[in-house]
């Protein structure tokens, strides 16, 4: 799996907190300019296998490669400059209290640029009014309700025009309306930008509107039982397991036999 | 409302009858499912079990997880299982219950650890924790280095907002504090010192102790508890929300953005505050021995300032920046070792403050000892 279209490559990955196994031999790829969903059940180790990718944790076993450069057996200034090319969407959002909208996406931009802070100020209301927060930009995290949270919270990962946004369950806690806007902004993400997208979530509406491609982690048999297109692994896959989660537990287990 | 009875019937060729009578309900006592399981275990085993609810009454999960007991042992002694006699209900619901399989290796017992396995697992905790400890000081001085060198990420408002929280925020409760202390010595003083006739020394010991120990530990402990716990519980629930995690991927050193700040600010502002404690300690003492003494204000003052030698006041100052070094790191520590629910929040500014002051009273005696080998 080592093909030049790779943006990120998970090989042989082993995950542990201690001695308590999460997942082993994990093995996927992600294309560039992809969506790419990691989906599974509740516990199933979705949301480790996110902290691994971002540099937050690492895997027991393996290695993650970005671009095929590997990442955790790089030097810590060399894991800082790949870290500068991510962006991360939190489960809550993860504002910074203490600080402003404005602020909190003018952070990164004032660590790592030369612009001065009327342009980082500019930066931040842009990206806020891509997000549909226009004009919230000197609201603190406690003034707005937990849908413009996660909308601040993905302004703030897209501050420095990422290559990689990573999301963690960015549905949770949504409406219906909110998530499906959420979803159509991932999109018009990857569509516009041509940024690659990594999405942890469990939610089905969300990953058929979004995800190219997917892996399935089983807390079961604690490794992953498929990967590919959602729509394809939902009609056609052989093991009942992914079929019957991409169904919402509505799968004939007779499909097996065929 | 009548009581649950349970009885058991092993007349029927092979099959126990389970006879379930009166109401369950969990509010009114049930019996135990041990008379059943005694005659699943017993030999030879009974071929299947049956059950009879006709006299049942009202029931609710007392009923259900009363079968759900003799369902199992059922299951694991391999014995047969005719459900057709229980209510409708009670039989879907322990199909719910059991269509999900336990997950392996999933359920926690209590493990039992002889005595010197947990002595030798405490050392170790106590060994990797003091590591930790250590691993953590050594990057908040390598993080004050970037400080001071220009190359750390904080903002300029976070260091203002933390100076006044742990200065001018502190000075009501340090003032009250102070002044008693410094009241309750004069009053200790003016009692014995003047059955020998030497009441003004009050004036002496309120100095002496004030500027010497008493207004840098007692504003070092006032600190532990209001600005150390706090300090913990922001910075633990910053972890629980991933603010700090949200910090780290943008490679942004949470301990120059969060701790470095926070510790220099208690450092620049402890001195400050005990030198102001010692003040209203010394006002305190003064009250009392003007009021209690045959002594003039201005004899009083002129005792105090005679006491109080340059040496006592810096040795005072000096032990308070090391009780503020201490009680900052304590509180970030804890708040950096936080786990990730409301609880550890919670433990963590716990730990924060007895950790806070278990070192101001350990420095305390290091540096009184010091102090004394080098006569100050």
């Amino acid at each position: 799996m080592t093909t030049a279209e790779n943006h990120i490559r998970v090989d042989n990955v082993t995950m542990a907190y201690g001695d308590f196994l999460i997942q082993e031999k994990l093995d996927f790829a992600v294309r560039r300019g992809e969506i790419f969903v990691i989906m599974g059940g509740s516990g199933c180790g979705k949301s480790t296998l996110l902290k691994i990718l971002i540099g937050l944790k690492s895997p027991k076993i393996g290695e993650i490669y970005f671009d095929e450069t590997p990442f955790w057996s790089s030097p810590v200034a060399e894991q800082e400059t790949l870290k500068r090319k991510f962006g991360t969407l939190f489960q809550s959002g993860a504002l910074w209290s203490s600080m402003t909208l404005a602020e909190n996406i003018g952070l990164a931009l004032q660590q790592y640029t030369d612009l001065d802070e009327t342009d980082i100020r500019e930066v931040a209301t842009y990206k806020l009014s891509l997000v549909g927060l226009a004009g919230f930009e000197d609201f603190y995290p406690s003034e707005i309700s937990g849908g413009m949270k996660k909308r601040a919270g993905l302004a703030r990962a897209m501050a420095m025009d990422p290559d990689i946004l990573f999301f963690d369950e960015p549905s949770a806690g949504l409406d219906p309306i909110s998530a499906k806007l959420l979803d159509d902004l991932i999109l018009e993400l990857r569509d516009s930008l041509g940024t690659t997208i990594v999405v942890v979530t469990h939610e089905l509406a969300s990953i058929f509107a979004i995800a190219d491609s997917c892996v399935f982690l089983d807390a079961d048999t604690k490794t992953q039982l498929a990967t590919g297109d959602p729509k394809e692994l939902r009609d056609h896959h052989p093991n009942f397991v992914v079929r019957n989660f991409l169904q919402r537990g509505m799968a004939a287990r007779d499909v097996d036999a065929a | 409302m009548s009581a649950a009875v349970l009885t058991t019937d092993a007349a029927q060729a092979g099959t126990l009858r389970i006879a379930f009578a009166g109401d369950w309900m969990l509010a009114h006592g049930l019996p135990g499912p041990d008379p059943v399981l005694d005659e699943l275990r017993k030999t030879p085993k009974p071929s299947a079990i049956a059950f009879d609810t006709s006299g049942l009454g009202s029931w609710d999960t007392g009923l259900v997880k009363t079968l759900m007991l003799i369902r199992k042992s059922a299951d694991a002694n391999g014995v047969q299982v005719d459900d057709s006699g229980l209510p409708e209900g009670a039989t879907k619901l322990i199909a719910l219950a059991m269509a999900v399989k336990e997950r392996e290796g999933a359920r926690r017992s209590e493990e039992y650890k002889p005595l010197l396995q947990q002595v030798g697992d405490g050392a170790i905790e106590i060994w990797e924790g003091g590591r930790d400890l250590l691993t953590f000081v050594g990057d908040t001085v390598l993080s004050v280095r970037r400080f001071i060198s220009g190359k750390a990420t904080y903002l300029k408002s976070d260091v203002a907002l933390h100076i006044q929280e742990a200065g001018a925020d502190a000075f009501p409760i340090v003032s009250l504090i102070s002044f008693l202390i410094g009241m309750i010595f004069a009053f200790v003083g003016v009692m014995q010192l003047q059955m020998f006739g030497a009441g003004i020394f009050t004036a002496n010991l309120v100095a002496l102790a004030m500027v010497r120990e008493m207004a840098a530990i007692m504003t070092a402990i006032i600190m532990a508890g209001r600005t150390g716990a706090a300090y913990a519980a922001q910075i633990g629930t910053m972890k629980v929300n991933e603010e700090v995690d949200a910090l780290t991927t943008l490679g942004i050193n949470p301990i120059d953005f969060l701790v470095t700040p926070r510790v220099l600010a208690l450092i620049l502002m402890m001195p400050l505050l005990t030198l102001y404690s010692s003040l209203m300690g010394i006002l305190g003492g003064t009250m009392v021995g003007v009021m209690m003494l045959d002594v003039s204000l201005v004899q009083y003052v002129e005792q105090t300032l005679g006491a109080v030698q340059l040496n006592s006041l810096f040795g005072g100052l000096f032990k308070s920046l090391i009780y503020g070094i201490l009680v900052a790191l304590a509180g970030c520590q804890q708040g950096m070792a936080c786990g990730n629910s409301a609880m550890a929040v919670g433990q963590c500014t716990t730990k924060a403050v007895v950790m806070g002051i278990v070192l101001i009273v350990i420095s305390a005696s290091v540096l009184t000892i010091i102090y004394i080998n080098l006569g100050i």
